[in-house]
Parts: C-alpha cells; sequence; structure tokens
C-alpha cells in the first residue's frame, strides 16, 4: 500500500485527511493488513455455505404506526440548517 | 449512611419497600459518591440534573404501592450511545457534541417503565472503536482500581461506575469484548447476552451484525434482574429475539475447557495461575470439566477485524453534517461531507473506516470480506460442535489486568490483540459473562482478573446458574 491508496480510500469514504494522518493510517493499516491476511490460507470446508437452521426473514405489515408529527418537532430541532420545517442544504446543480 | 459497597437490587429494593431509606435517598447516596470520586476516575460524561426528580417518581410509586418492580429507584448509569429521549447522547464523539436523541431506545423505555432512576451518561470509547476509553473526545476514565492504569473500553465509563459505587448497576453495549474486558479490569461482573436477546433500537450501530447491549452489575443476580428487564422481541429490532424459556439444572452442567486459550501468546503468568486456580474451584464445586477444542478459533481476531471495519464503514457513513449532529462548512456540499466528517471523528473512527473502505473496494472484497464470512461460519461451526459436548466453555477474559493509561495507545494492533478471548462470542453470537475470579498483584496495587463463561445461543440460564456457584464459593 502507498500514500496514494490511503488517498483514494479517504476520498471514497468523503474523509479529509492531513499529510501526517496519511502517513500513520498507511503504517496502522499496513501492519494490520499483514495480520488479518491470515485468513487468506484458511481452507474452508463444507461449513462454507451459511447454515440455514436459524436464519429466516423476519416480515411485518407496512403499516404507520405513530401519530403524524408526533416526531417532527424532535428530528427538525437537530437539522443543523434548516428553513421552517424544511432541511437546507446547500445548491446541489 | 447507606452501605453502597454491599449493596445489591434485592437489599436496596427491600430497604425501599421497608421504608429504611427512599429512592431519593439512595439516589443522593450515589451522587455524592460521584462528586467525591468521579474527579480522578472520570466515569461520566454528565450526570443528570433532573435524578433526584426521576428518583421522587419511584417514591411515589412506593407510596401508592403501584407499579413497582425490583427495578424501582435502582440508580442506573447508561453509556453514552443508547439514546435517551431530548438528552444529548454523543458516542463520546465530537461529532454528536449538542445532538438530542430524539427517541428512547428499547431498553431505556422498559428501565423507564420499571421506574429505574437514571443517573447519567458515561464515558466510553468514541463510537465504542476501542478497549480503553482513550478513544474518548473527552478523555480518559481511569481504572478505580489503580488510577494510573484504563478502566478497559470500550463501555469503561460504565464499568468505573459500578466499580466505584457511583452507580448500582449499569449499561453497556458488546461489540467484540466491550463489556467483558473492562468488567474483567475492574473487578465486576459484565454481560454479553446472545445476538439479538436485547433490542438494539436506540443504540448507535458500530457493527450491526456484532453490537448487543447488556448489563454491568457487582453480582450475578443483580444483572440477571437488569436483563430480565431490557431483554426480549422488539417490534423495532427485526434482528431481536424472545429468549427462551429454560432452567438448567445446577448439577448437570457440563464445563469445556478451551485447549487452545492456554497457549495463546501474551499470555500474563498471573492469568494462567488464577485460571488454573479457578478450574480447581469448579471441580471442587462438583462440575464435570473436559477438554474441547475449537481449531478455527486461530483465526477470529482476524475475521473480526476484517468484518468490524467493514460494517463501520457503512454505519459511520451517515454522519455527513447533513440532518444531525456536526456541520462543518465547505466549499460546496461534498466538501461539506469532507470537512464535518474530517472534524468530528476521532483517529480510531477515521482508522476504521479506511481500513474497512479498503476490505469493501472491489478487487478485495472477495479475499478479505468475503472470506471472513465464511471463517466466521466457520467459528460459529466448531461452537455448535462443542456445544453438543459440553453447556459451558470457560476462558480467561482477557490475556492480562489493566494496561497503564497511554501504553498501548501508539500500537492499535497491540490493542486488538487485547480481545482474543473476548471476540468469539460475538463472532457466533452466543452469550458470554464475565465474573470476577481475582487478583493480581502489582507493587501496592491489586488489579482484578475474570473468568469467563460461554454458552449457546439463548442459553444465558446456564452462565447465571454455573456463575453463581462460581461467585458464591
Amino acid at each position: 500500500m502507498e500514500i496514494k491508496d490511503i488517498e483514494k480510500l479517504a476520498e471514497l469514504a468523503r474523509i479529509e485527511l492531513t499529510e501526517e494522518e496519511k502517513a500513520k493510517y498507511l503504517k496502522d493499516i499496513g501492519a494490520i493488513l499483514v495480520y488479518v491476511d491470515q485468513i487468506k490460507g484458511v481452507v474452508a470446508g463444507t461449513s462454507e455455505e451459511k447454515k440455514a437452521d436459524d436464519l429466516r426473514n423476519v416480515m411485518r405489515a407496512d403499516e404507520i404506526k405513530n401519530e403524524s408529527g408526533e416526531n417532527t418537532a424532535n428530528i427538525v430541532g437537530e437539522f443543523p440548517l434548516k428553513d421552517g420545517n424544511y432541511l437546507k442544504v446547500k445548491k446541489i446543480l | 449512611m447507606i452501605n453502597l459497597e454491599d449493596l445489591t437490587i434485592r437489599k436496596a429494593h427491600e430497604a425501599m419497600i421497608n421504608g429504611e431509606y427512599t429512592a431519593m435517598d439512595l439516589t443522593q447516596a450515589y451522587l455524592d459518591n460521584f462528586k467525591k470520586k468521579d474527579g480522578e476516575i472520570h466515569a461520566y460524561l454528565e450526570v443528570f440534573v433532573d435524578a433526584l426528580e426521576q428518583a421522587k417518581k419511584a417514591d411515589e410509586r412506593f407510596a401508592k404501592n403501584e407499579n413497582i418492580t425490583l427495578l424501582t429507584g435502582i440508580p442506573v448509569a447508561v453509556k453514552d450511545n443508547i439514546l435517551i429521549e431530548g438528552r444529548i447522547t454523543s458516542s463520546a464523539s465530537k461529532m454528536l457534541e449538542n445532538y438530542h436523541a430524539t427517541y428512547d431506545a428499547t431498553v431505556i423505555k422498559k428501565l423507564k417503565e420499571a421506574g429505574a432512576v437514571l443517573l447519567g451518561r458515561t464515558n466510553m470509547d468514541e463510537f465504542a472503536m476501542g478497549g480503553s476509553t482513550e478513544n474518548s473526545a473527552y478523555g480518559v476514565t481511569n481504572n478505580p482500581h489503580d488510577l494510573e492504569r484504563v478502566a478497559g473500553g470500550s463501555s469503561g465509563g460504565s464499568v468505573a461506575a459500578v466499580s466505584a459505587d457511583m452507580a448500582l448497576v449499569a449499561l453497556g453495549s458488546d461489540t467484540g469484548g466491550s463489556i467483558r474486558q473492562p468488567a474483567s479490569f475492574c473487578g465486576v461482573v459484565g454481560l454479553k447476552p446472545t445476538y439479538g436477546a436485547v433490542s438494539r433500537y436506540g443504540l448507535m450501530a458500530m457493527a450491526s451484525s456484532f453490537d448487543i447491549i447488556g448489563p454491568i452489575a457487582k453480582t450475578i443476580d443483580d444483572a440477571q434482574i437488569v436483563f430480565d428487564c431490557i431483554s426480549g422481541k422488539d417490534d423495532m429490532d427485526s434482528t431481536s429475539i424472545q429468549k427462551p424459556s429454560v432452567q438448567v439444572e445446577n448439577t448437570k452442567i457440563k464445563i469445556g475447557l478451551l485447549k487452545e486459550a492456554m497457549t495463546t501468546e501474551g499470555l500474563d503468568k498471573e492469568v494462567v495461575k488464577n485460571f488454573t486456580e479457578s478450574v480447581e474451584k469448579l471441580k471442587e464445586l462438583g462440575f464435570e470439566i473436559k477438554e474441547v477444542s475449537l481449531p478455527s478459533l486461530a483465526y477470529a481476531l482476524a475475521t473480526y477485524y476484517t468484518l468490524v471495519p467493514a460494517e463501520v464503514s457503512s454505519n459511520m457513513a451517515r454522519f455527513d453534517g447533513v440532518r444531525y449532529g456536526l456541520h462543518v462548512d465547505g466549499k460546496n456540499m461534498v466538501d461539506d461531507y469532507f470537512k464535518t466528517k474530517a472534524t468530528g471523528f476521532g483517529p480510531e473512527v477515521k482508522r476504521r473506516i479506511i481500513l474497512g473502505t479498503y476490505v469493501l473496494s472491489s478487487g478485495y472484497y472477495d479475499a478479505y470480506y468475503n472470506k471472513a464470512n465464511i471463517v466466521r461460519n466457520m467459528i460459529r461451526e466448531d461452537y455448535r460442535k462443542a456445544f453438543e459436548q459440553v453447556d459451558v466453555i470457560i476462558t480467561p477474559t482477557t490475556p492480562g489486568p489493566a494496561f497503564k493509561v497511554g501504553e498501548k495507545i501508539d500500537d492499535p494492533l497491540q490493542l486488538y490483540l487485547e480481545d482474543i478471548f473476548t471476540v468469539p462470542a460475538n463472532l457466533a453470537g452466543i452469550p458470554a459473562i464475565s465474573v470476577p475470579s481475582g487478583y493480581k498483584e502489582v507493587a501496592d496495587k491489586k488489579l482484578p482478573l475474570g473468568l469467563q463463561f460461554f454458552a449457546s445461543h439463548g442459553r444465558e440460564d446456564i452462565l447465571f446458574t454455573i456463575a453463581k456457584s462460581f461467585e458464591s464459593k
């Protein structure tokens, strides 16, 4: 791995990193990957397939359980930027 | 004066029923202890100003003899990643420094209904990533047994609060040992329930297929009382399950001694000695003990540190400065994301996001993420086979006692290796409990050690039963 790989990952994750952070993560992640690389050598046996015993779909009726507007004030109250009850964001285009 | 040191939920409950003291007296006693001790321990991020008000409401229940439960009037500390409506819930992050929870987590709803007193929110590693609380954006929590050492983590604040009698019980969350490891470091009981046994609704997600909420207490009985209150199926969490109502017979519990555990690299000699003594004690109690082997366990940590960062990187994507939490203005909307995350997240969170992005990226996905899922299934299968032979498996909780503040902060891999005995339970989704098993003496300090019991899915009853036997001797 090189600095440019860390930069690419940070770009994908939408995080701005300082030069210092990039160098530190290059070193840390390199060491962690050397350690986790051992799973590549595992030869998977028959348990490779997911066991179905405990797994099942959980379904529920599509119904509204709360009053309209019940949670609005709480949620709108946490908007960093707002205009009345609207969430305000920057121009996208 | 209420003797907090030897207090249990049942004792406090009796005392409040009999009018020896009120819920307000009890809460006040814990608040006094907080004032006296938390300056040097730093277990709490905030003690709620209305704690006494809540206690007063509990006293009204006692006066009217209405809706009284074992938890009525019992002071509880809550980890800062569990939502309590209207209160700041920050996950010890700058990202959520001023975030007010918009609803109650299911566990909080249940505690409120039971009449518990929520004392405050406790310190933790940021978004539960870490094993020492050194990753908190608000400073480390010190171990009440030796202030120069860490309380452990990520639920370090909740555990230190219980250990230092600043709460009778507490809630923590456990993704890879975040309840059990600090419990072991601070000499208290910590339960990681079966995956799904407790609703995750209102728990801030770290790694969704691993996370679980559990109790921290001074006795097994207290942990069981809290677990009984908070567990159960919840419509708001489709992965939650109804716990089976089974009760094992104490005399029939067979114990498995994990062969691989004693040859673990970096295992402290005192831990080995203490573990051997615990095994002897269990033999004296009449339990049958046999060796079991979990061959794929050698890959547990590597599997864990592949899958968890992957889930972390997805879960942390929501903190974009748009809908709630910190917002830092950039050149345009996308630049807002970059700046907000750069400012709001601490080093360990960023490290895991980058690592998770790597193992999920095309070209590496099969080699890491998919392969880790396969190994995870192998580990599950190993446990299933082992539990055909025995009812519980025992290991030490941690390879050593609490380490010094700052000792491992510069080497993340070294810190990850601390989780060797705790992560397997989260990989397999099985329940595990850590109970105090003795001390390692270092200079003039006695550093607590813990013994860990694992059982198969849904069998917390076995853990409580055997741990109570162990505790009584």
